[in-house]
């Protein structure tokens, strides 16, 4: 997208101003709301792992715009962006942030962990290519229970290491199951770089090799992203089997809160911070007259205020009981 | 007047017991590796790729991993996937799914979603396969809180915990020694459905409590047997649930003979003797009259010769000395 018009022509994606606004506000919900988390981490609020998807915002947003609610979506532990994408409430979101027992996983599982059965949103995986047999079997299901629907499945190209990437791959190419798989490929497996750790560095290559349709996109290109996803859902839900997205991106902060960066270099950061793709689509709106300074204030104070309130209402949660700690380990049964 | 009765075997059970669920319930499938056209490792599933196709008899590639996430998923996602792992000791390369995700997502989603899944695998040694064939680790798996373990050891059992794991809301690992697929006997043409959650008391006793499971039961039924021509009455209980354990019936025997030998296939270390074991020290200290006794495998990789896989395995003469010893015998 390097002059407007880039996202029209060839694409079935029918942009008008209310759906690029539309998407505008999304990533910048997302990126308010990391902001905000990460302040929140400095003053203890915020405990345990917190992985920020500073920078990748676009695929997530690009993405859910072409699911129904009836679609399943699975993400890695880098999964903010996808609960908030997928529409799970920032005040639940920010209460799991919490530990509270408003969050939305109970706050049993923190930020790595975040579940929601109205949106069909299972989890937050912390381990790196774990969720994938996990879409296989929602898939799987769909599938023999004759439902067109798509589960989508949100993961790093550092899983394309694990045998598991592998082992779903070929399982959703043999049985033809309804699998979208988006591969966040921002170079760097915590603090390996892509290039040290795999022999093919094309991660949508080796999904060919298991006769999956595959591309890459910039991942930095929300509308790219957006094409390329409503291509790929429409084939998948049509029954036409998985599909595959490599989205190259960028994640502009630390792996957690506890990384020191000594692995990459300042000025390559720089380099991708001037392609990141809330100021590109900002960028590009406004050179095409969609957007004015006006406009994007009302934008940011809206999401203040959604922030603030995600916030308060977190801070008003409530702690379970201890005496409900062992809840949930297995469901109760009538006596 | 008791009611008729088939001979069968354990195999046919647990076959039976499959067929019965796949009829049943329309949701209910067994994946894993060679289930269908070649009917199962151990001949399990003979006969079902046949009477019910490939979709509900569904081969996969080798890729543990993979396939008992994908029985996670899909019970996730509305069915009632059976899951069979060739062996326990291919389930090693499953342990990312059944302990980060099968355990977990219950208690991790705030009890958002369950996963009503069952998987059923192989176990133990005894037929001469060497290290990688014949691990016990059937308390591996009871040490992990959101999944349960069962450990079917009789022809009722094979063919009644299935159906019941089925209907469970959570994950159910069911456990089926290799040494008793072809166990024969008569088992009630109505068989059915049984509860999973106690233990059973296989044999009356006053004098020394045997707790066991699995395959080690019916060595331990033997040795009770040698103990009765010494007039030693031993008590034989067959734990049949790994996880959760029922306290309440190995504390009421030994409550009455005041001493307990645990038998088990597992290695002695943090082993499923060594729970119990604890267990009955914290809860029935008292009562005893001798410290508790275990006999377990031996603390080395199973060997492939004979000789040496006996002397690995818990034996029945070194049960019957085990129980003789907590009675100063």
């Amino acid at each position: 997208m390097s002059d407007a018009g880039t996202y029209v022509g060839d694409t079935k994606l029918h942009l008008n101003r209310d759906h690029a606004l539309h998407l505008l506000r999304e990533m910048l919900r997302i990126r308010r709301f990391e902001e905000r988390c990460a302040e929140l981490y400095t003053e203890e609020k915020i405990r345990g792992f917190l992985h920020l998807c500073i920078g990748e915002e676009a695929i997530a947003v690009g993405t859910m715009q072409c699911l129904t609610p009836d679609d399943a979506v699975l993400a890695t532990y880098r999964e903010h962006g996808h609960a908030l994408a997928r529409g799970l409430p920032m005040t639940t979101l920010m209460a799991e942030m919490y530990g509270k027992r408003e969050g939305c996983s109970r706050g049993r599982g923190g930020s790595m962990h975040l579940f929601d059965a109205a949106t069909r949103f299972y989890g937050g995986n912390a381990i790196v290519g774990g969720l994938l047999p996990l879409a296989i079997g929602l898939a799987l299901a769909d599938k023999m229970q004759g439902r067109a629907r798509v589960t989508a499945c949100f993961f790093g190209e550092g899983a394309a290491a694990e045998g598991e990437f592998h082992e779903s791959l070929n399982l959703a190419a043999l049985w033809q199951l309804p699998v979208l798989f988006v591969c966040e490929n921002n170079l760097y497996a915590m603090g390996t770089a892509l290039e040290r750790s795999e022999s093919e560095t094309h991660i949508f290559h080796k999904a060919q090799s298991y006769r999956i349709e595959s591309e890459a996109v910039d991942g930095m290109d929300v509308l790219a992203i957006e094409v390329a996803a409503r291509r790929a859902v429409a084939a998948v839900r049509a029954g036409e089997g998985p599909r595959f997205l490599e989205c190259l991106t960028y994640r502009f902060r630390a792996h957690s809160m506890f990384d020191a960066q000594l692995y990459r270099d300042k000025a390559e950061v720089e380099v991708w911070k001037q392609k990141c793709p809330v100021l590109r689509l900002g960028h590009w709106l406004e050179e095409t007259g969609m957007l004015d300074r006006a406009e994007r204030a009302r934008i940011e104070a809206e999401i203040e205020g959604e922030l603030e309130a995600a916030e308060a209402f977190a801070e008003g949660g409530t702690w379970e009981p201890v005496e409900d700690l062992a809840r949930d380990v297995y469901t109760e049964q009538p006596a | 007047m008791s009611a008729p009765t088939i001979e069968t075997s354990y195999r046919e059970a647990v076959r039976e017991a499959i067929r019965d669920a796949i009829k049943r319930d329309p949701r209910v499938f067994l994946m894993g590796e060679d289930v269908g056209r070649y009917g199962g490792c151990y001949a399990v599933s003979k006969g079902l790729y046949d009477e019910f196709g490939p979709e509900r008899i569904r081969d996969t590639p080798l890729s543990e991993s993979g396939f008992t996430g994908a029985g996670i998923g899909a019970a996730m996602g509305g069915m009632r996937p059976i899951v069979e792992i060739m062996t326990v000791n291919f389930s090693l390369l499953a342990l990312d799914q059944i302990v980060n995700n099968a355990a977990t997502i219950r208690h991790m989603s705030g009890g958002q979603f369950s996963v009503p899944l069952v998987i059923r695998m192989a176990t133990g040694a005894g037929r001469q396969l060497a290290a990688q064939h014949s691990h016990s680790l059937e308390g591996w798996y009871a040490h992990i809180p959101g999944i349960k373990v069962v450990a079917p050891a009789t022809l009722e059992d094979a063919r009644g915990m299935l159906w019941t794991a089925l209907e469970d809301p959570d994950p159910v690992v069911i456990f089926e020694h290799v040494m008793l697929y072809n166990r024969t006997g008569p088992l009630a043409a109505d068989a059915g459905p049984v509860a999973i959650a106690a233990a059973a008391v296989r044999r009356a006793g006053t004098d020394v409590t045997m707790i066991t499971y699995g395959g080690s039961l019916y060595k331990t039924l033997e040795a009770a047997e040698r103990l009765g021509d010494d007039g030693v009455a031993a008590e034989v209980i067959d734990l049949r649930s790994l996880r959760p354990l029922d306290d309440a019936t190995v504390m009421t025997s030994v409550a009455k003979t005041h001493r307990a030998v645990i038998v088990d296939e597992g290695w002695r270390s943090g082993s499923l003797a060594a729970e119990l074991s604890a267990r009955i020290m914290e809860q029935a200290f008292w009562a005893l009259d001798a410290p508790v006794g275990r006999v377990c495998s031996a603390e080395v990789p199973i060997p492939y010769p004979k000789h040496l896989e006996d002397a690995a395995l818990p034996q029945v003469p070194v049960i019957v000395a085990a129980a003789r010893a907590t009675l100063g015998l």
